[in-house]
């Protein structure tokens, strides 16, 4: 009775087994619900997008442009006459359009530059990581090297030679800021090498191809993800000072440390072209601060 | 400890090479020479100012009179201002710096440690909140917009202090850009501090400790102290770099005659000797700071040993 009983359970329950088989959980799957859990995170990630598009697409839907001057309205107050939301600068122009363009500006040269120092540091992180020996400890020294440089000055140095081409500020930016990126990615590489799964990967004959793309790129991911994120603030950051210094774009163009510079000259009598620029790179900066943070949370759960 | 001192001082020479021969190498790439001015030298006049500045050797004999000049501390003559030489440039502008940048620097190390000890020993308190505040605040909040906002509101609004400049190093005119830079470092080194307290507060010997009936200043101040300094110690050396950063733009907020402000003015008036020459004494010091840290580091934690 009983044995009957147990062994019609033992069917049931592989019947159940073959009609529904078990949902894996990847962990790209539980990241993502770590992060939408991260309530900070979140609201910081729909901020980016929401300043991200109105700096993208803002502009043309407002009636002015970037560079015209309003010889009726300069210096203007925050107003809802003829659509100066922010007012106008000095010269009467829009303030709000330059903002929106100079975010397209801060922000274009915070992607191109993150993408390209997290590019550099991975490939040399992670030639530095497989190849080991010497020639690791030779590239880690040049890593060392670059850290005690005082950065700031360098890229001084090469804005003042090279000239002030928006893509030499996205080098000059690169040059500093790929070190972080190397180092962990190196670290992260030199551990995987030597672990256990893929020790079993290869005892039990898995071809070397499969073990780089299905175990040990999977798991530099996730370090990569989190630490582009955290280059992001670091690399708009490093933009801006150049361009608060006038290393920058060059006028009429602009980008909020621009912005911010023009708005330190007129703050007595004009506050507010200094403190829209100001404010919205400062939010910036504290969004992508936050989906750093949320992403580190949510991908590396060891890690708190 | 003395090998490793040793292997440290001889790691700094490989850097500071790299940087002065990759700058010396931009500087030469780029198109112009210093005597090409509007009024059109004699063809002898020019071969004599080019003899005279050895112009006229290939580039590696150059670049080697410029390291013997560089090791005799001669940082080169100005392009734009005439009559001045770089020397005299730094020596008028270094004591500003170094009074601002240093001073603001020590200020916040004692500040900063202070702050991150009562924030640990007290979690949750208002000292706590402030320190955590300023962390959070100078994490996200550039300098730029912190030292603008300062002014704002103590020079414009209060009118207690002048919105920038200086004078012979009237304190007045001291108090705002130290006080940016001394927040600044305050959110790190704070941050930290606490951190590390908590963690160490939290191990066994500090248990062994309370055990014993010690006091609670005799537990902080003679056990957890020392190893929870190392952390900040470690920082420090990242941090006097940024600080020189956070320098070259309180100059430029506070219109200060400093060193980072003659930078700034020299990029902007394309004056390449004034640069370079600035980029290499900068360099040292940060080189040499650094170095400093490393050694202090290895000469308090007895764990390390290389």
């Amino acid at each position: 009775m009983f044995k009957m009983k147990q062994s019609s359970l033992a069917d049931a329950l592989s019947a159940n087994l073959a009609a529904a088989p078990v949902q894996g959980r990847s962990p790209w799957r539980d990241a993502r619900e770590r992060f939408l859990r991260n309530k900070a995170a979140v609201i910081s990630l729909i901020l980016l997008v929401l300043i991200t598009l109105a700096c993208v697409f803002g502009p043309f839907f407002l009636p002015h442009t970037y560079e015209d001057t309003d010889w009726d309205a300069m210096s203007l107050a925050p107003t809802l006459q003829n659509w100066h939301l922010f007012g106008t600068d000095e010269l009467g122009r829009d303030l709000l359009v330059r903002c929106l363009i100079g975010g397209r500006i801060s922000l274009m040269v915070g992607f191109l530059a993150t993408l390209t120092s997290v590019l550099l540091g991975i490939v040399w992180g992670a030639t530095a990581g497989f190849l080991g020996g010497k020639v690791d400890s030779l590239m880690m020294r040049f890593v060392d090297m670059m850290y005690a440089v005082p950065y700031l000055l360098i890229a001084i140095l090469m804005v003042t030679l090279l000239g002030r081409d928006f893509y030499l500020v996205v080098l000059t930016i690169t040059v500093f800021s790929w070190m972080d990126m190397a180092r962990v990615v190196r670290g992260q590489t030199l551990s995987i090498k030597s672990k256990e799964y893929i020790e079993a990967a290869r005892a039990i004959g898995v071809s070397t191809t499969s073990i780089i793309f299905s175990h040990v790129v999977p798991n530099l991911l996730g370090i990569v993800v989190i630490y582009t994120t955290v280059t992001v603030p670091g690399v708009i950051l490093t933009e801006s000072v150049l361009s608060f210094l006038g290393l920058g774009v060059q006028e009429p163009m602009t980008s909020w440390g621009v912005l911010i510079q023009d708005g330190c000259g007129v703050m007595e009598s004009t506050p507010w072209i200094l403190l829209f620029p100001a404010a919205l790179l400062s939010i910036t900066l504290y969004c992508a601060n936050y989906i750093g943070d949320g992403m580190r949370d949510a991908l590396d759960p060891k890690d708190r | 400890m003395w090998s490793y001192t040793f292997r440290r001082v001889l790691m700094t020479i490989p850097t500071l090479l790299l940087v002065i021969t990759v700058c010396y190498l931009m500087l030469h790439a780029t198109p112009g020479g210093p005597f090409d001015g509007e009024r059109k030298l004699s063809a002898a006049v020019l071969a004599n100012l080019q003899a005279k500045y050895h112009l006229d050797l290939p580039l590696w004999q150059q670049y080697l009179y410029y390291l013997k000049s560089l090791l005799s501390g001669d940082l080169g003559a100005s392009f734009r201002y005439a009559d001045w030489s770089v020397n005299d440039l730094v020596i008028k502008a270094l004591p500003v710096s170094l009074s601002i940048g240093g001073g603001s620097l020590l200020i916040s190390i004692v500040l900063g440690v202070g702050l991150g000890i009562i924030a640990a020993l007290r979690q949750n308190s208002l000292v706590d909140y402030l320190v955590m505040l300023i962390g959070n605040i100078g994490s996200a909040f550039p300098s730029f917009v912190i030292g603008p906002v300062l002014i704002m509101v103590f020079a414009i609004w209060l009118k207690w202090l002048p919105a920038g400049g200086w004078d012979d190093f009237q304190l007045g005119y001291m108090i705002l850009p130290m006080t940016l830079l001394t927040f600044i470092n305050i959110s790190t080194i704070g941050r930290v501090m606490r951190g590390s307290l908590i963690e160490v507060l939290s191990s066994n010997f500090i248990r062994t400790a309370r055990a014993k009936g010690l006091g609670l200043s005799t537990i902080v101040f003679r056990h957890a102290l020392k190893p929870a300094l190392m952390p900040v110690v470690s920082v420090i050396g990242p941090l006097a770099i940024s600080s020189i950063t956070a320098a070259v733009v309180t100059e430029s907020v506070f219109s200060l005659p400093g060193i980072g402000k003659l930078i700034v003015n020299g990029a902007a008036n394309r004056d390449y000797t004034l640069v370079l020459g600035l980029v290499v004494l900068v360099t040292v010091v940060a080189v040499l700071l650094n170095l400093l840290v490393d050694l202090a580091y290895a000469l308090l934690d007895p764990k390390i040993r290389y």
